[in-house]
């Protein structure tokens, strides 16, 4: 990008591998390693490369529950506001906070909130939408969402040294290249 | 482990020999990258987008004249419109099992025919959306009964009505379907951004993929979302088609009133919804040549699938017929004798033809495996579940308990225009699917591939090679 190539310019390094387990293997060296701002890019999920990495649990199980709670309390009570307090009607009888028949809507929201809290809860997390990312400066990534392995240690991360960084990188077992990525 | 490796099954693989993860992706990211529009598509978008134009009539006449240009009237005030809706809604819940329960099922042929399921799930959600929204006749008037919202009147739905319970099934049920579907396109639509060569795709399907990057961080949240997504999508589906029961079976109308609809409705939901997804999956792999993808394999699951709930359906009519008989009910009784017998007997008989014969001939694995044969089965029961809804709607109301006042049905060519101009709005919808979008999950068969290492230590896929 703009001449200034000092560290400051400098997002991290991204090594190439041949393939799935490769890149597996490399992972569970660079953590060893010490490594902690490391991200891979594949083009599907990898259980085997998240455990690599020792990612954390997500959340977003607990945010989905909190969710679903929301809008079964929602939805329970707009009904039940609705039909007791705002709007009473005597429908054939029943008793005007008439429960079992506010069951279905209730569920219905129930789902309809954890859905979307799963939803946009994904994209929080992710922090998506993100229109630019340094990783698509590196010629060769597009292939990360077609047949590329890609694994990425962060200027960022305390290890992190240009030239040790690149040098570890790759003395790694089935590496193809490694790049720079550019801010 | 209760996951069994799909390869080691007998039978047809689920995925051709010789894939790697870059033929899987042109194979089908080329199907909508490429820049020839092919004349089969046209021709057949054509004819679709024709079709459409007929509910255009259908519903600018609706507006104009109300809805006494439909056959409805009383006693029988429930036609076509709740008939197609029916109908409808029931073909989109196999795209939902689909997606949904055999993921959670760990079923992994169905990663080649979820997209295009979950796209036709969305479809025909919008075209069954239509009859109850027109039938209201001014739907712009309705909405303040319909949906909860503070209006200048004051007003509130009654929830205690099945009909709202409807509404809030359905519209949850559409947006949650686009979800699924939507998130499981992110990262399809990131690797068609990073194929196209054209400036303004690249633009088009990176907006779509919301700068998706394939980071395992992201992926790892991703999962547990879609997971999630189909978690709460299992039992939403199961409860959509419950209640579109419950509009009939907390009714009092004979041949409505029994605890049996709510498993019967789903039941046959799933097995129209298989019939559609093999009568729109047998065109399209044949057409795209994807049959490395959509293997044999799929057609007989999905043609045992529809077999199976067709049994539970058939077993719905009989105990339909067993509980008129043993309640001892005059009405009942003479409802069932009246559908057997009655003036509307031929519909009764074709769809026991349809739905109770037919798909028995499934049993024998030559029929199975005959791709013409399975076509024809798949539109036999689309006939035959269109015609249980009139049966079930039609023949209970137009002889209910008082004989001053039964009336005959038919409907009139606006309904006709109106259920083939959705069958135009489906088509014209999916077309332009197959077009734009990848039909197959790009991401999802990859993780299939032999020794993509996608599923915990080295791959189950590969252990076996």
């Amino acid at each position: 990008m703009s001449a200034e190539v000092a560290t400051s310019g400098l997002y991290g390094l991204m090594a190439e591998f041949r393939g799935p387990h490769e890149i597996v293997a490399g992972a569970r060296l660079v953590t060893e390693k010490g490594y902690r701002r490391v991200d891979g890019y594949t083009p599907y999920p990898m259980e085997d490369l998240s455990e690599a990495l020792e990612l954390p649990r997500s959340v977003l199980p607990k945010l989905v529950l909190g969710g679903g709670i929301l809008g079964c309390l929602l939805g329970y009570g707009l009904e039940y506001w609705s039909a007791v307090i705002a709007y009473p009607l005597n429908i054939g009888g029943r008793p005007l906070h008439s429960w079992p028949s506010f069951i279905v809507p209730a569920f219905e929201t129930t789902i309809l909130f954890a859905a979307g809290t799963a939803v946009l809860g994904m994209l929080a997390l992710n922090g998506l939408p993100q229109p630019y990312h340094p990783v698509f400066n590196v010629a060769s990534f597009a292939k990360a969402s077609r047949d590329g392995f890609f694994l990425a240690i962060e200027a960022t991360d305390p290890k992190f040294d240009r030239a040790d960084t690149r040098r570890f990188l790759e003395s790694l077992h089935g590496v193809v290249q490694v790049s720079e990525i550019e801010e | 482990m209760s996951s069994a490796n799909p390869m080691d099954l007998p039978g047809a693989p689920i995925l051709g020999p010789g894939h790697t993860l870059g033929t899987v992706t042109d194979k089908i990211g080329d199907v909508v990258l490429t820049r020839k529009t092919p004349r089969g598509w046209l021709g057949g978008f054509a004819i679709a987008f024709g079709l459409l134009q007929l509910m255009l009539l259908a519903v600018v006449n609706l507006l104009f004249v109300g809805i006494g240009v439909w056959g409805v009237t009383i006693p029988i005030g429930w036609g076509f419109d709740i008939i197609n809706f029916v109908w409808w809604i029931g073909i989109g819940h196999a795209g939902t099992l689909i997606s949904a329960i055999l993921l959670l099922m760990r079923q992994e042929w169905r990663m080649s025919i979820n997209r295009f399921a979950e796209a036709m799930t969305l479809f025909a959600v919008a075209c069954a959306a239509f009859y109850p929204i027109f039938h209201t006749g001014r739907p712009w008037v309705a909405a303040y009964w319909l949906l909860p919202y503070p209006n200048t009147m004051g007003l509130w739905p009654n929830f205690r009505s099945p009909l709202i319970w409807d509404v809030f099934a359905v519209s949850t049920y559409a947006t949650v379907s686009a979800l699924f579907w939507y998130v499981g396109l992110i990262p399809d639509m990131a690797t068609l951004r990073d194929k196209t060569g054209s400036r303004l795709l690249k633009v088009v399907y990176g907006m779509g993929a919301l700068g998706w990057r394939g980071s395992i961080r992201h992926w790892h949240n991703y999962e547990t979302a879609y997971l999630l997504l189909a978690g709460l999508a299992t039992p939403l589906v199961v409860s959509v088609h419950t209640v579109v029961s419950f509009d009939f079976a907390t009714g009092l109308v004979p041949g409505w009133h029994a605890t049996i609809f709510p498993p019967y409705f789903v039941a046959g939901a799933v097995y129209a919804g298989f019939a559609m997804v093999l009568t729109l999956a047998i065109p399209l792999r044949w057409y795209y040549r994807l049959q490395d993808f959509i293997t044999m394999r799929h057609l007989e699951n999905m043609a045992k699938v529809m077999m199976a709930t067709g049994l539970v359906v058939a077993y719905g009519y009989v105990i339909e017929a067993f509980m008129a008989w043993y309640s001892g009910n005059t009405y009942e009784m003479f409802m069932m004798k009246n559908r057997m017998t009655g003036p509307y007997a031929v519909m009764y008989w074709c769809l026991i033809l349809c739905n109770v014969v037919t798909p028995n001939l499934l049993w024998f694995k030559r029929l199975r495996t005959s791709i013409p044969f399975l076509f024809l089965v798949a539109l036999v029961v689309s006939v035959g579940m269109w015609l249980e809804r009139f049966v079930i709607i039609v023949t209970s109301l137009h002889r209910d308990f008082l004989p001053a006042s039964w009336g005959m049905y038919a409907g009139t060519k606006y309904d006709w225009a109106a259920f083939i101009g959705t069958i135009g709005l489906f088509l014209t919808l999916f077309f332009l699917f197959v077009r734009v979008l990848p039909a197959i999950s790009m991401f999802e068969m990859k993780t299939i591939l032999p020794g993509s290492g996608a599923h915990g230590s080295g791959g189950e896929a590969e252990k076996a090679r």
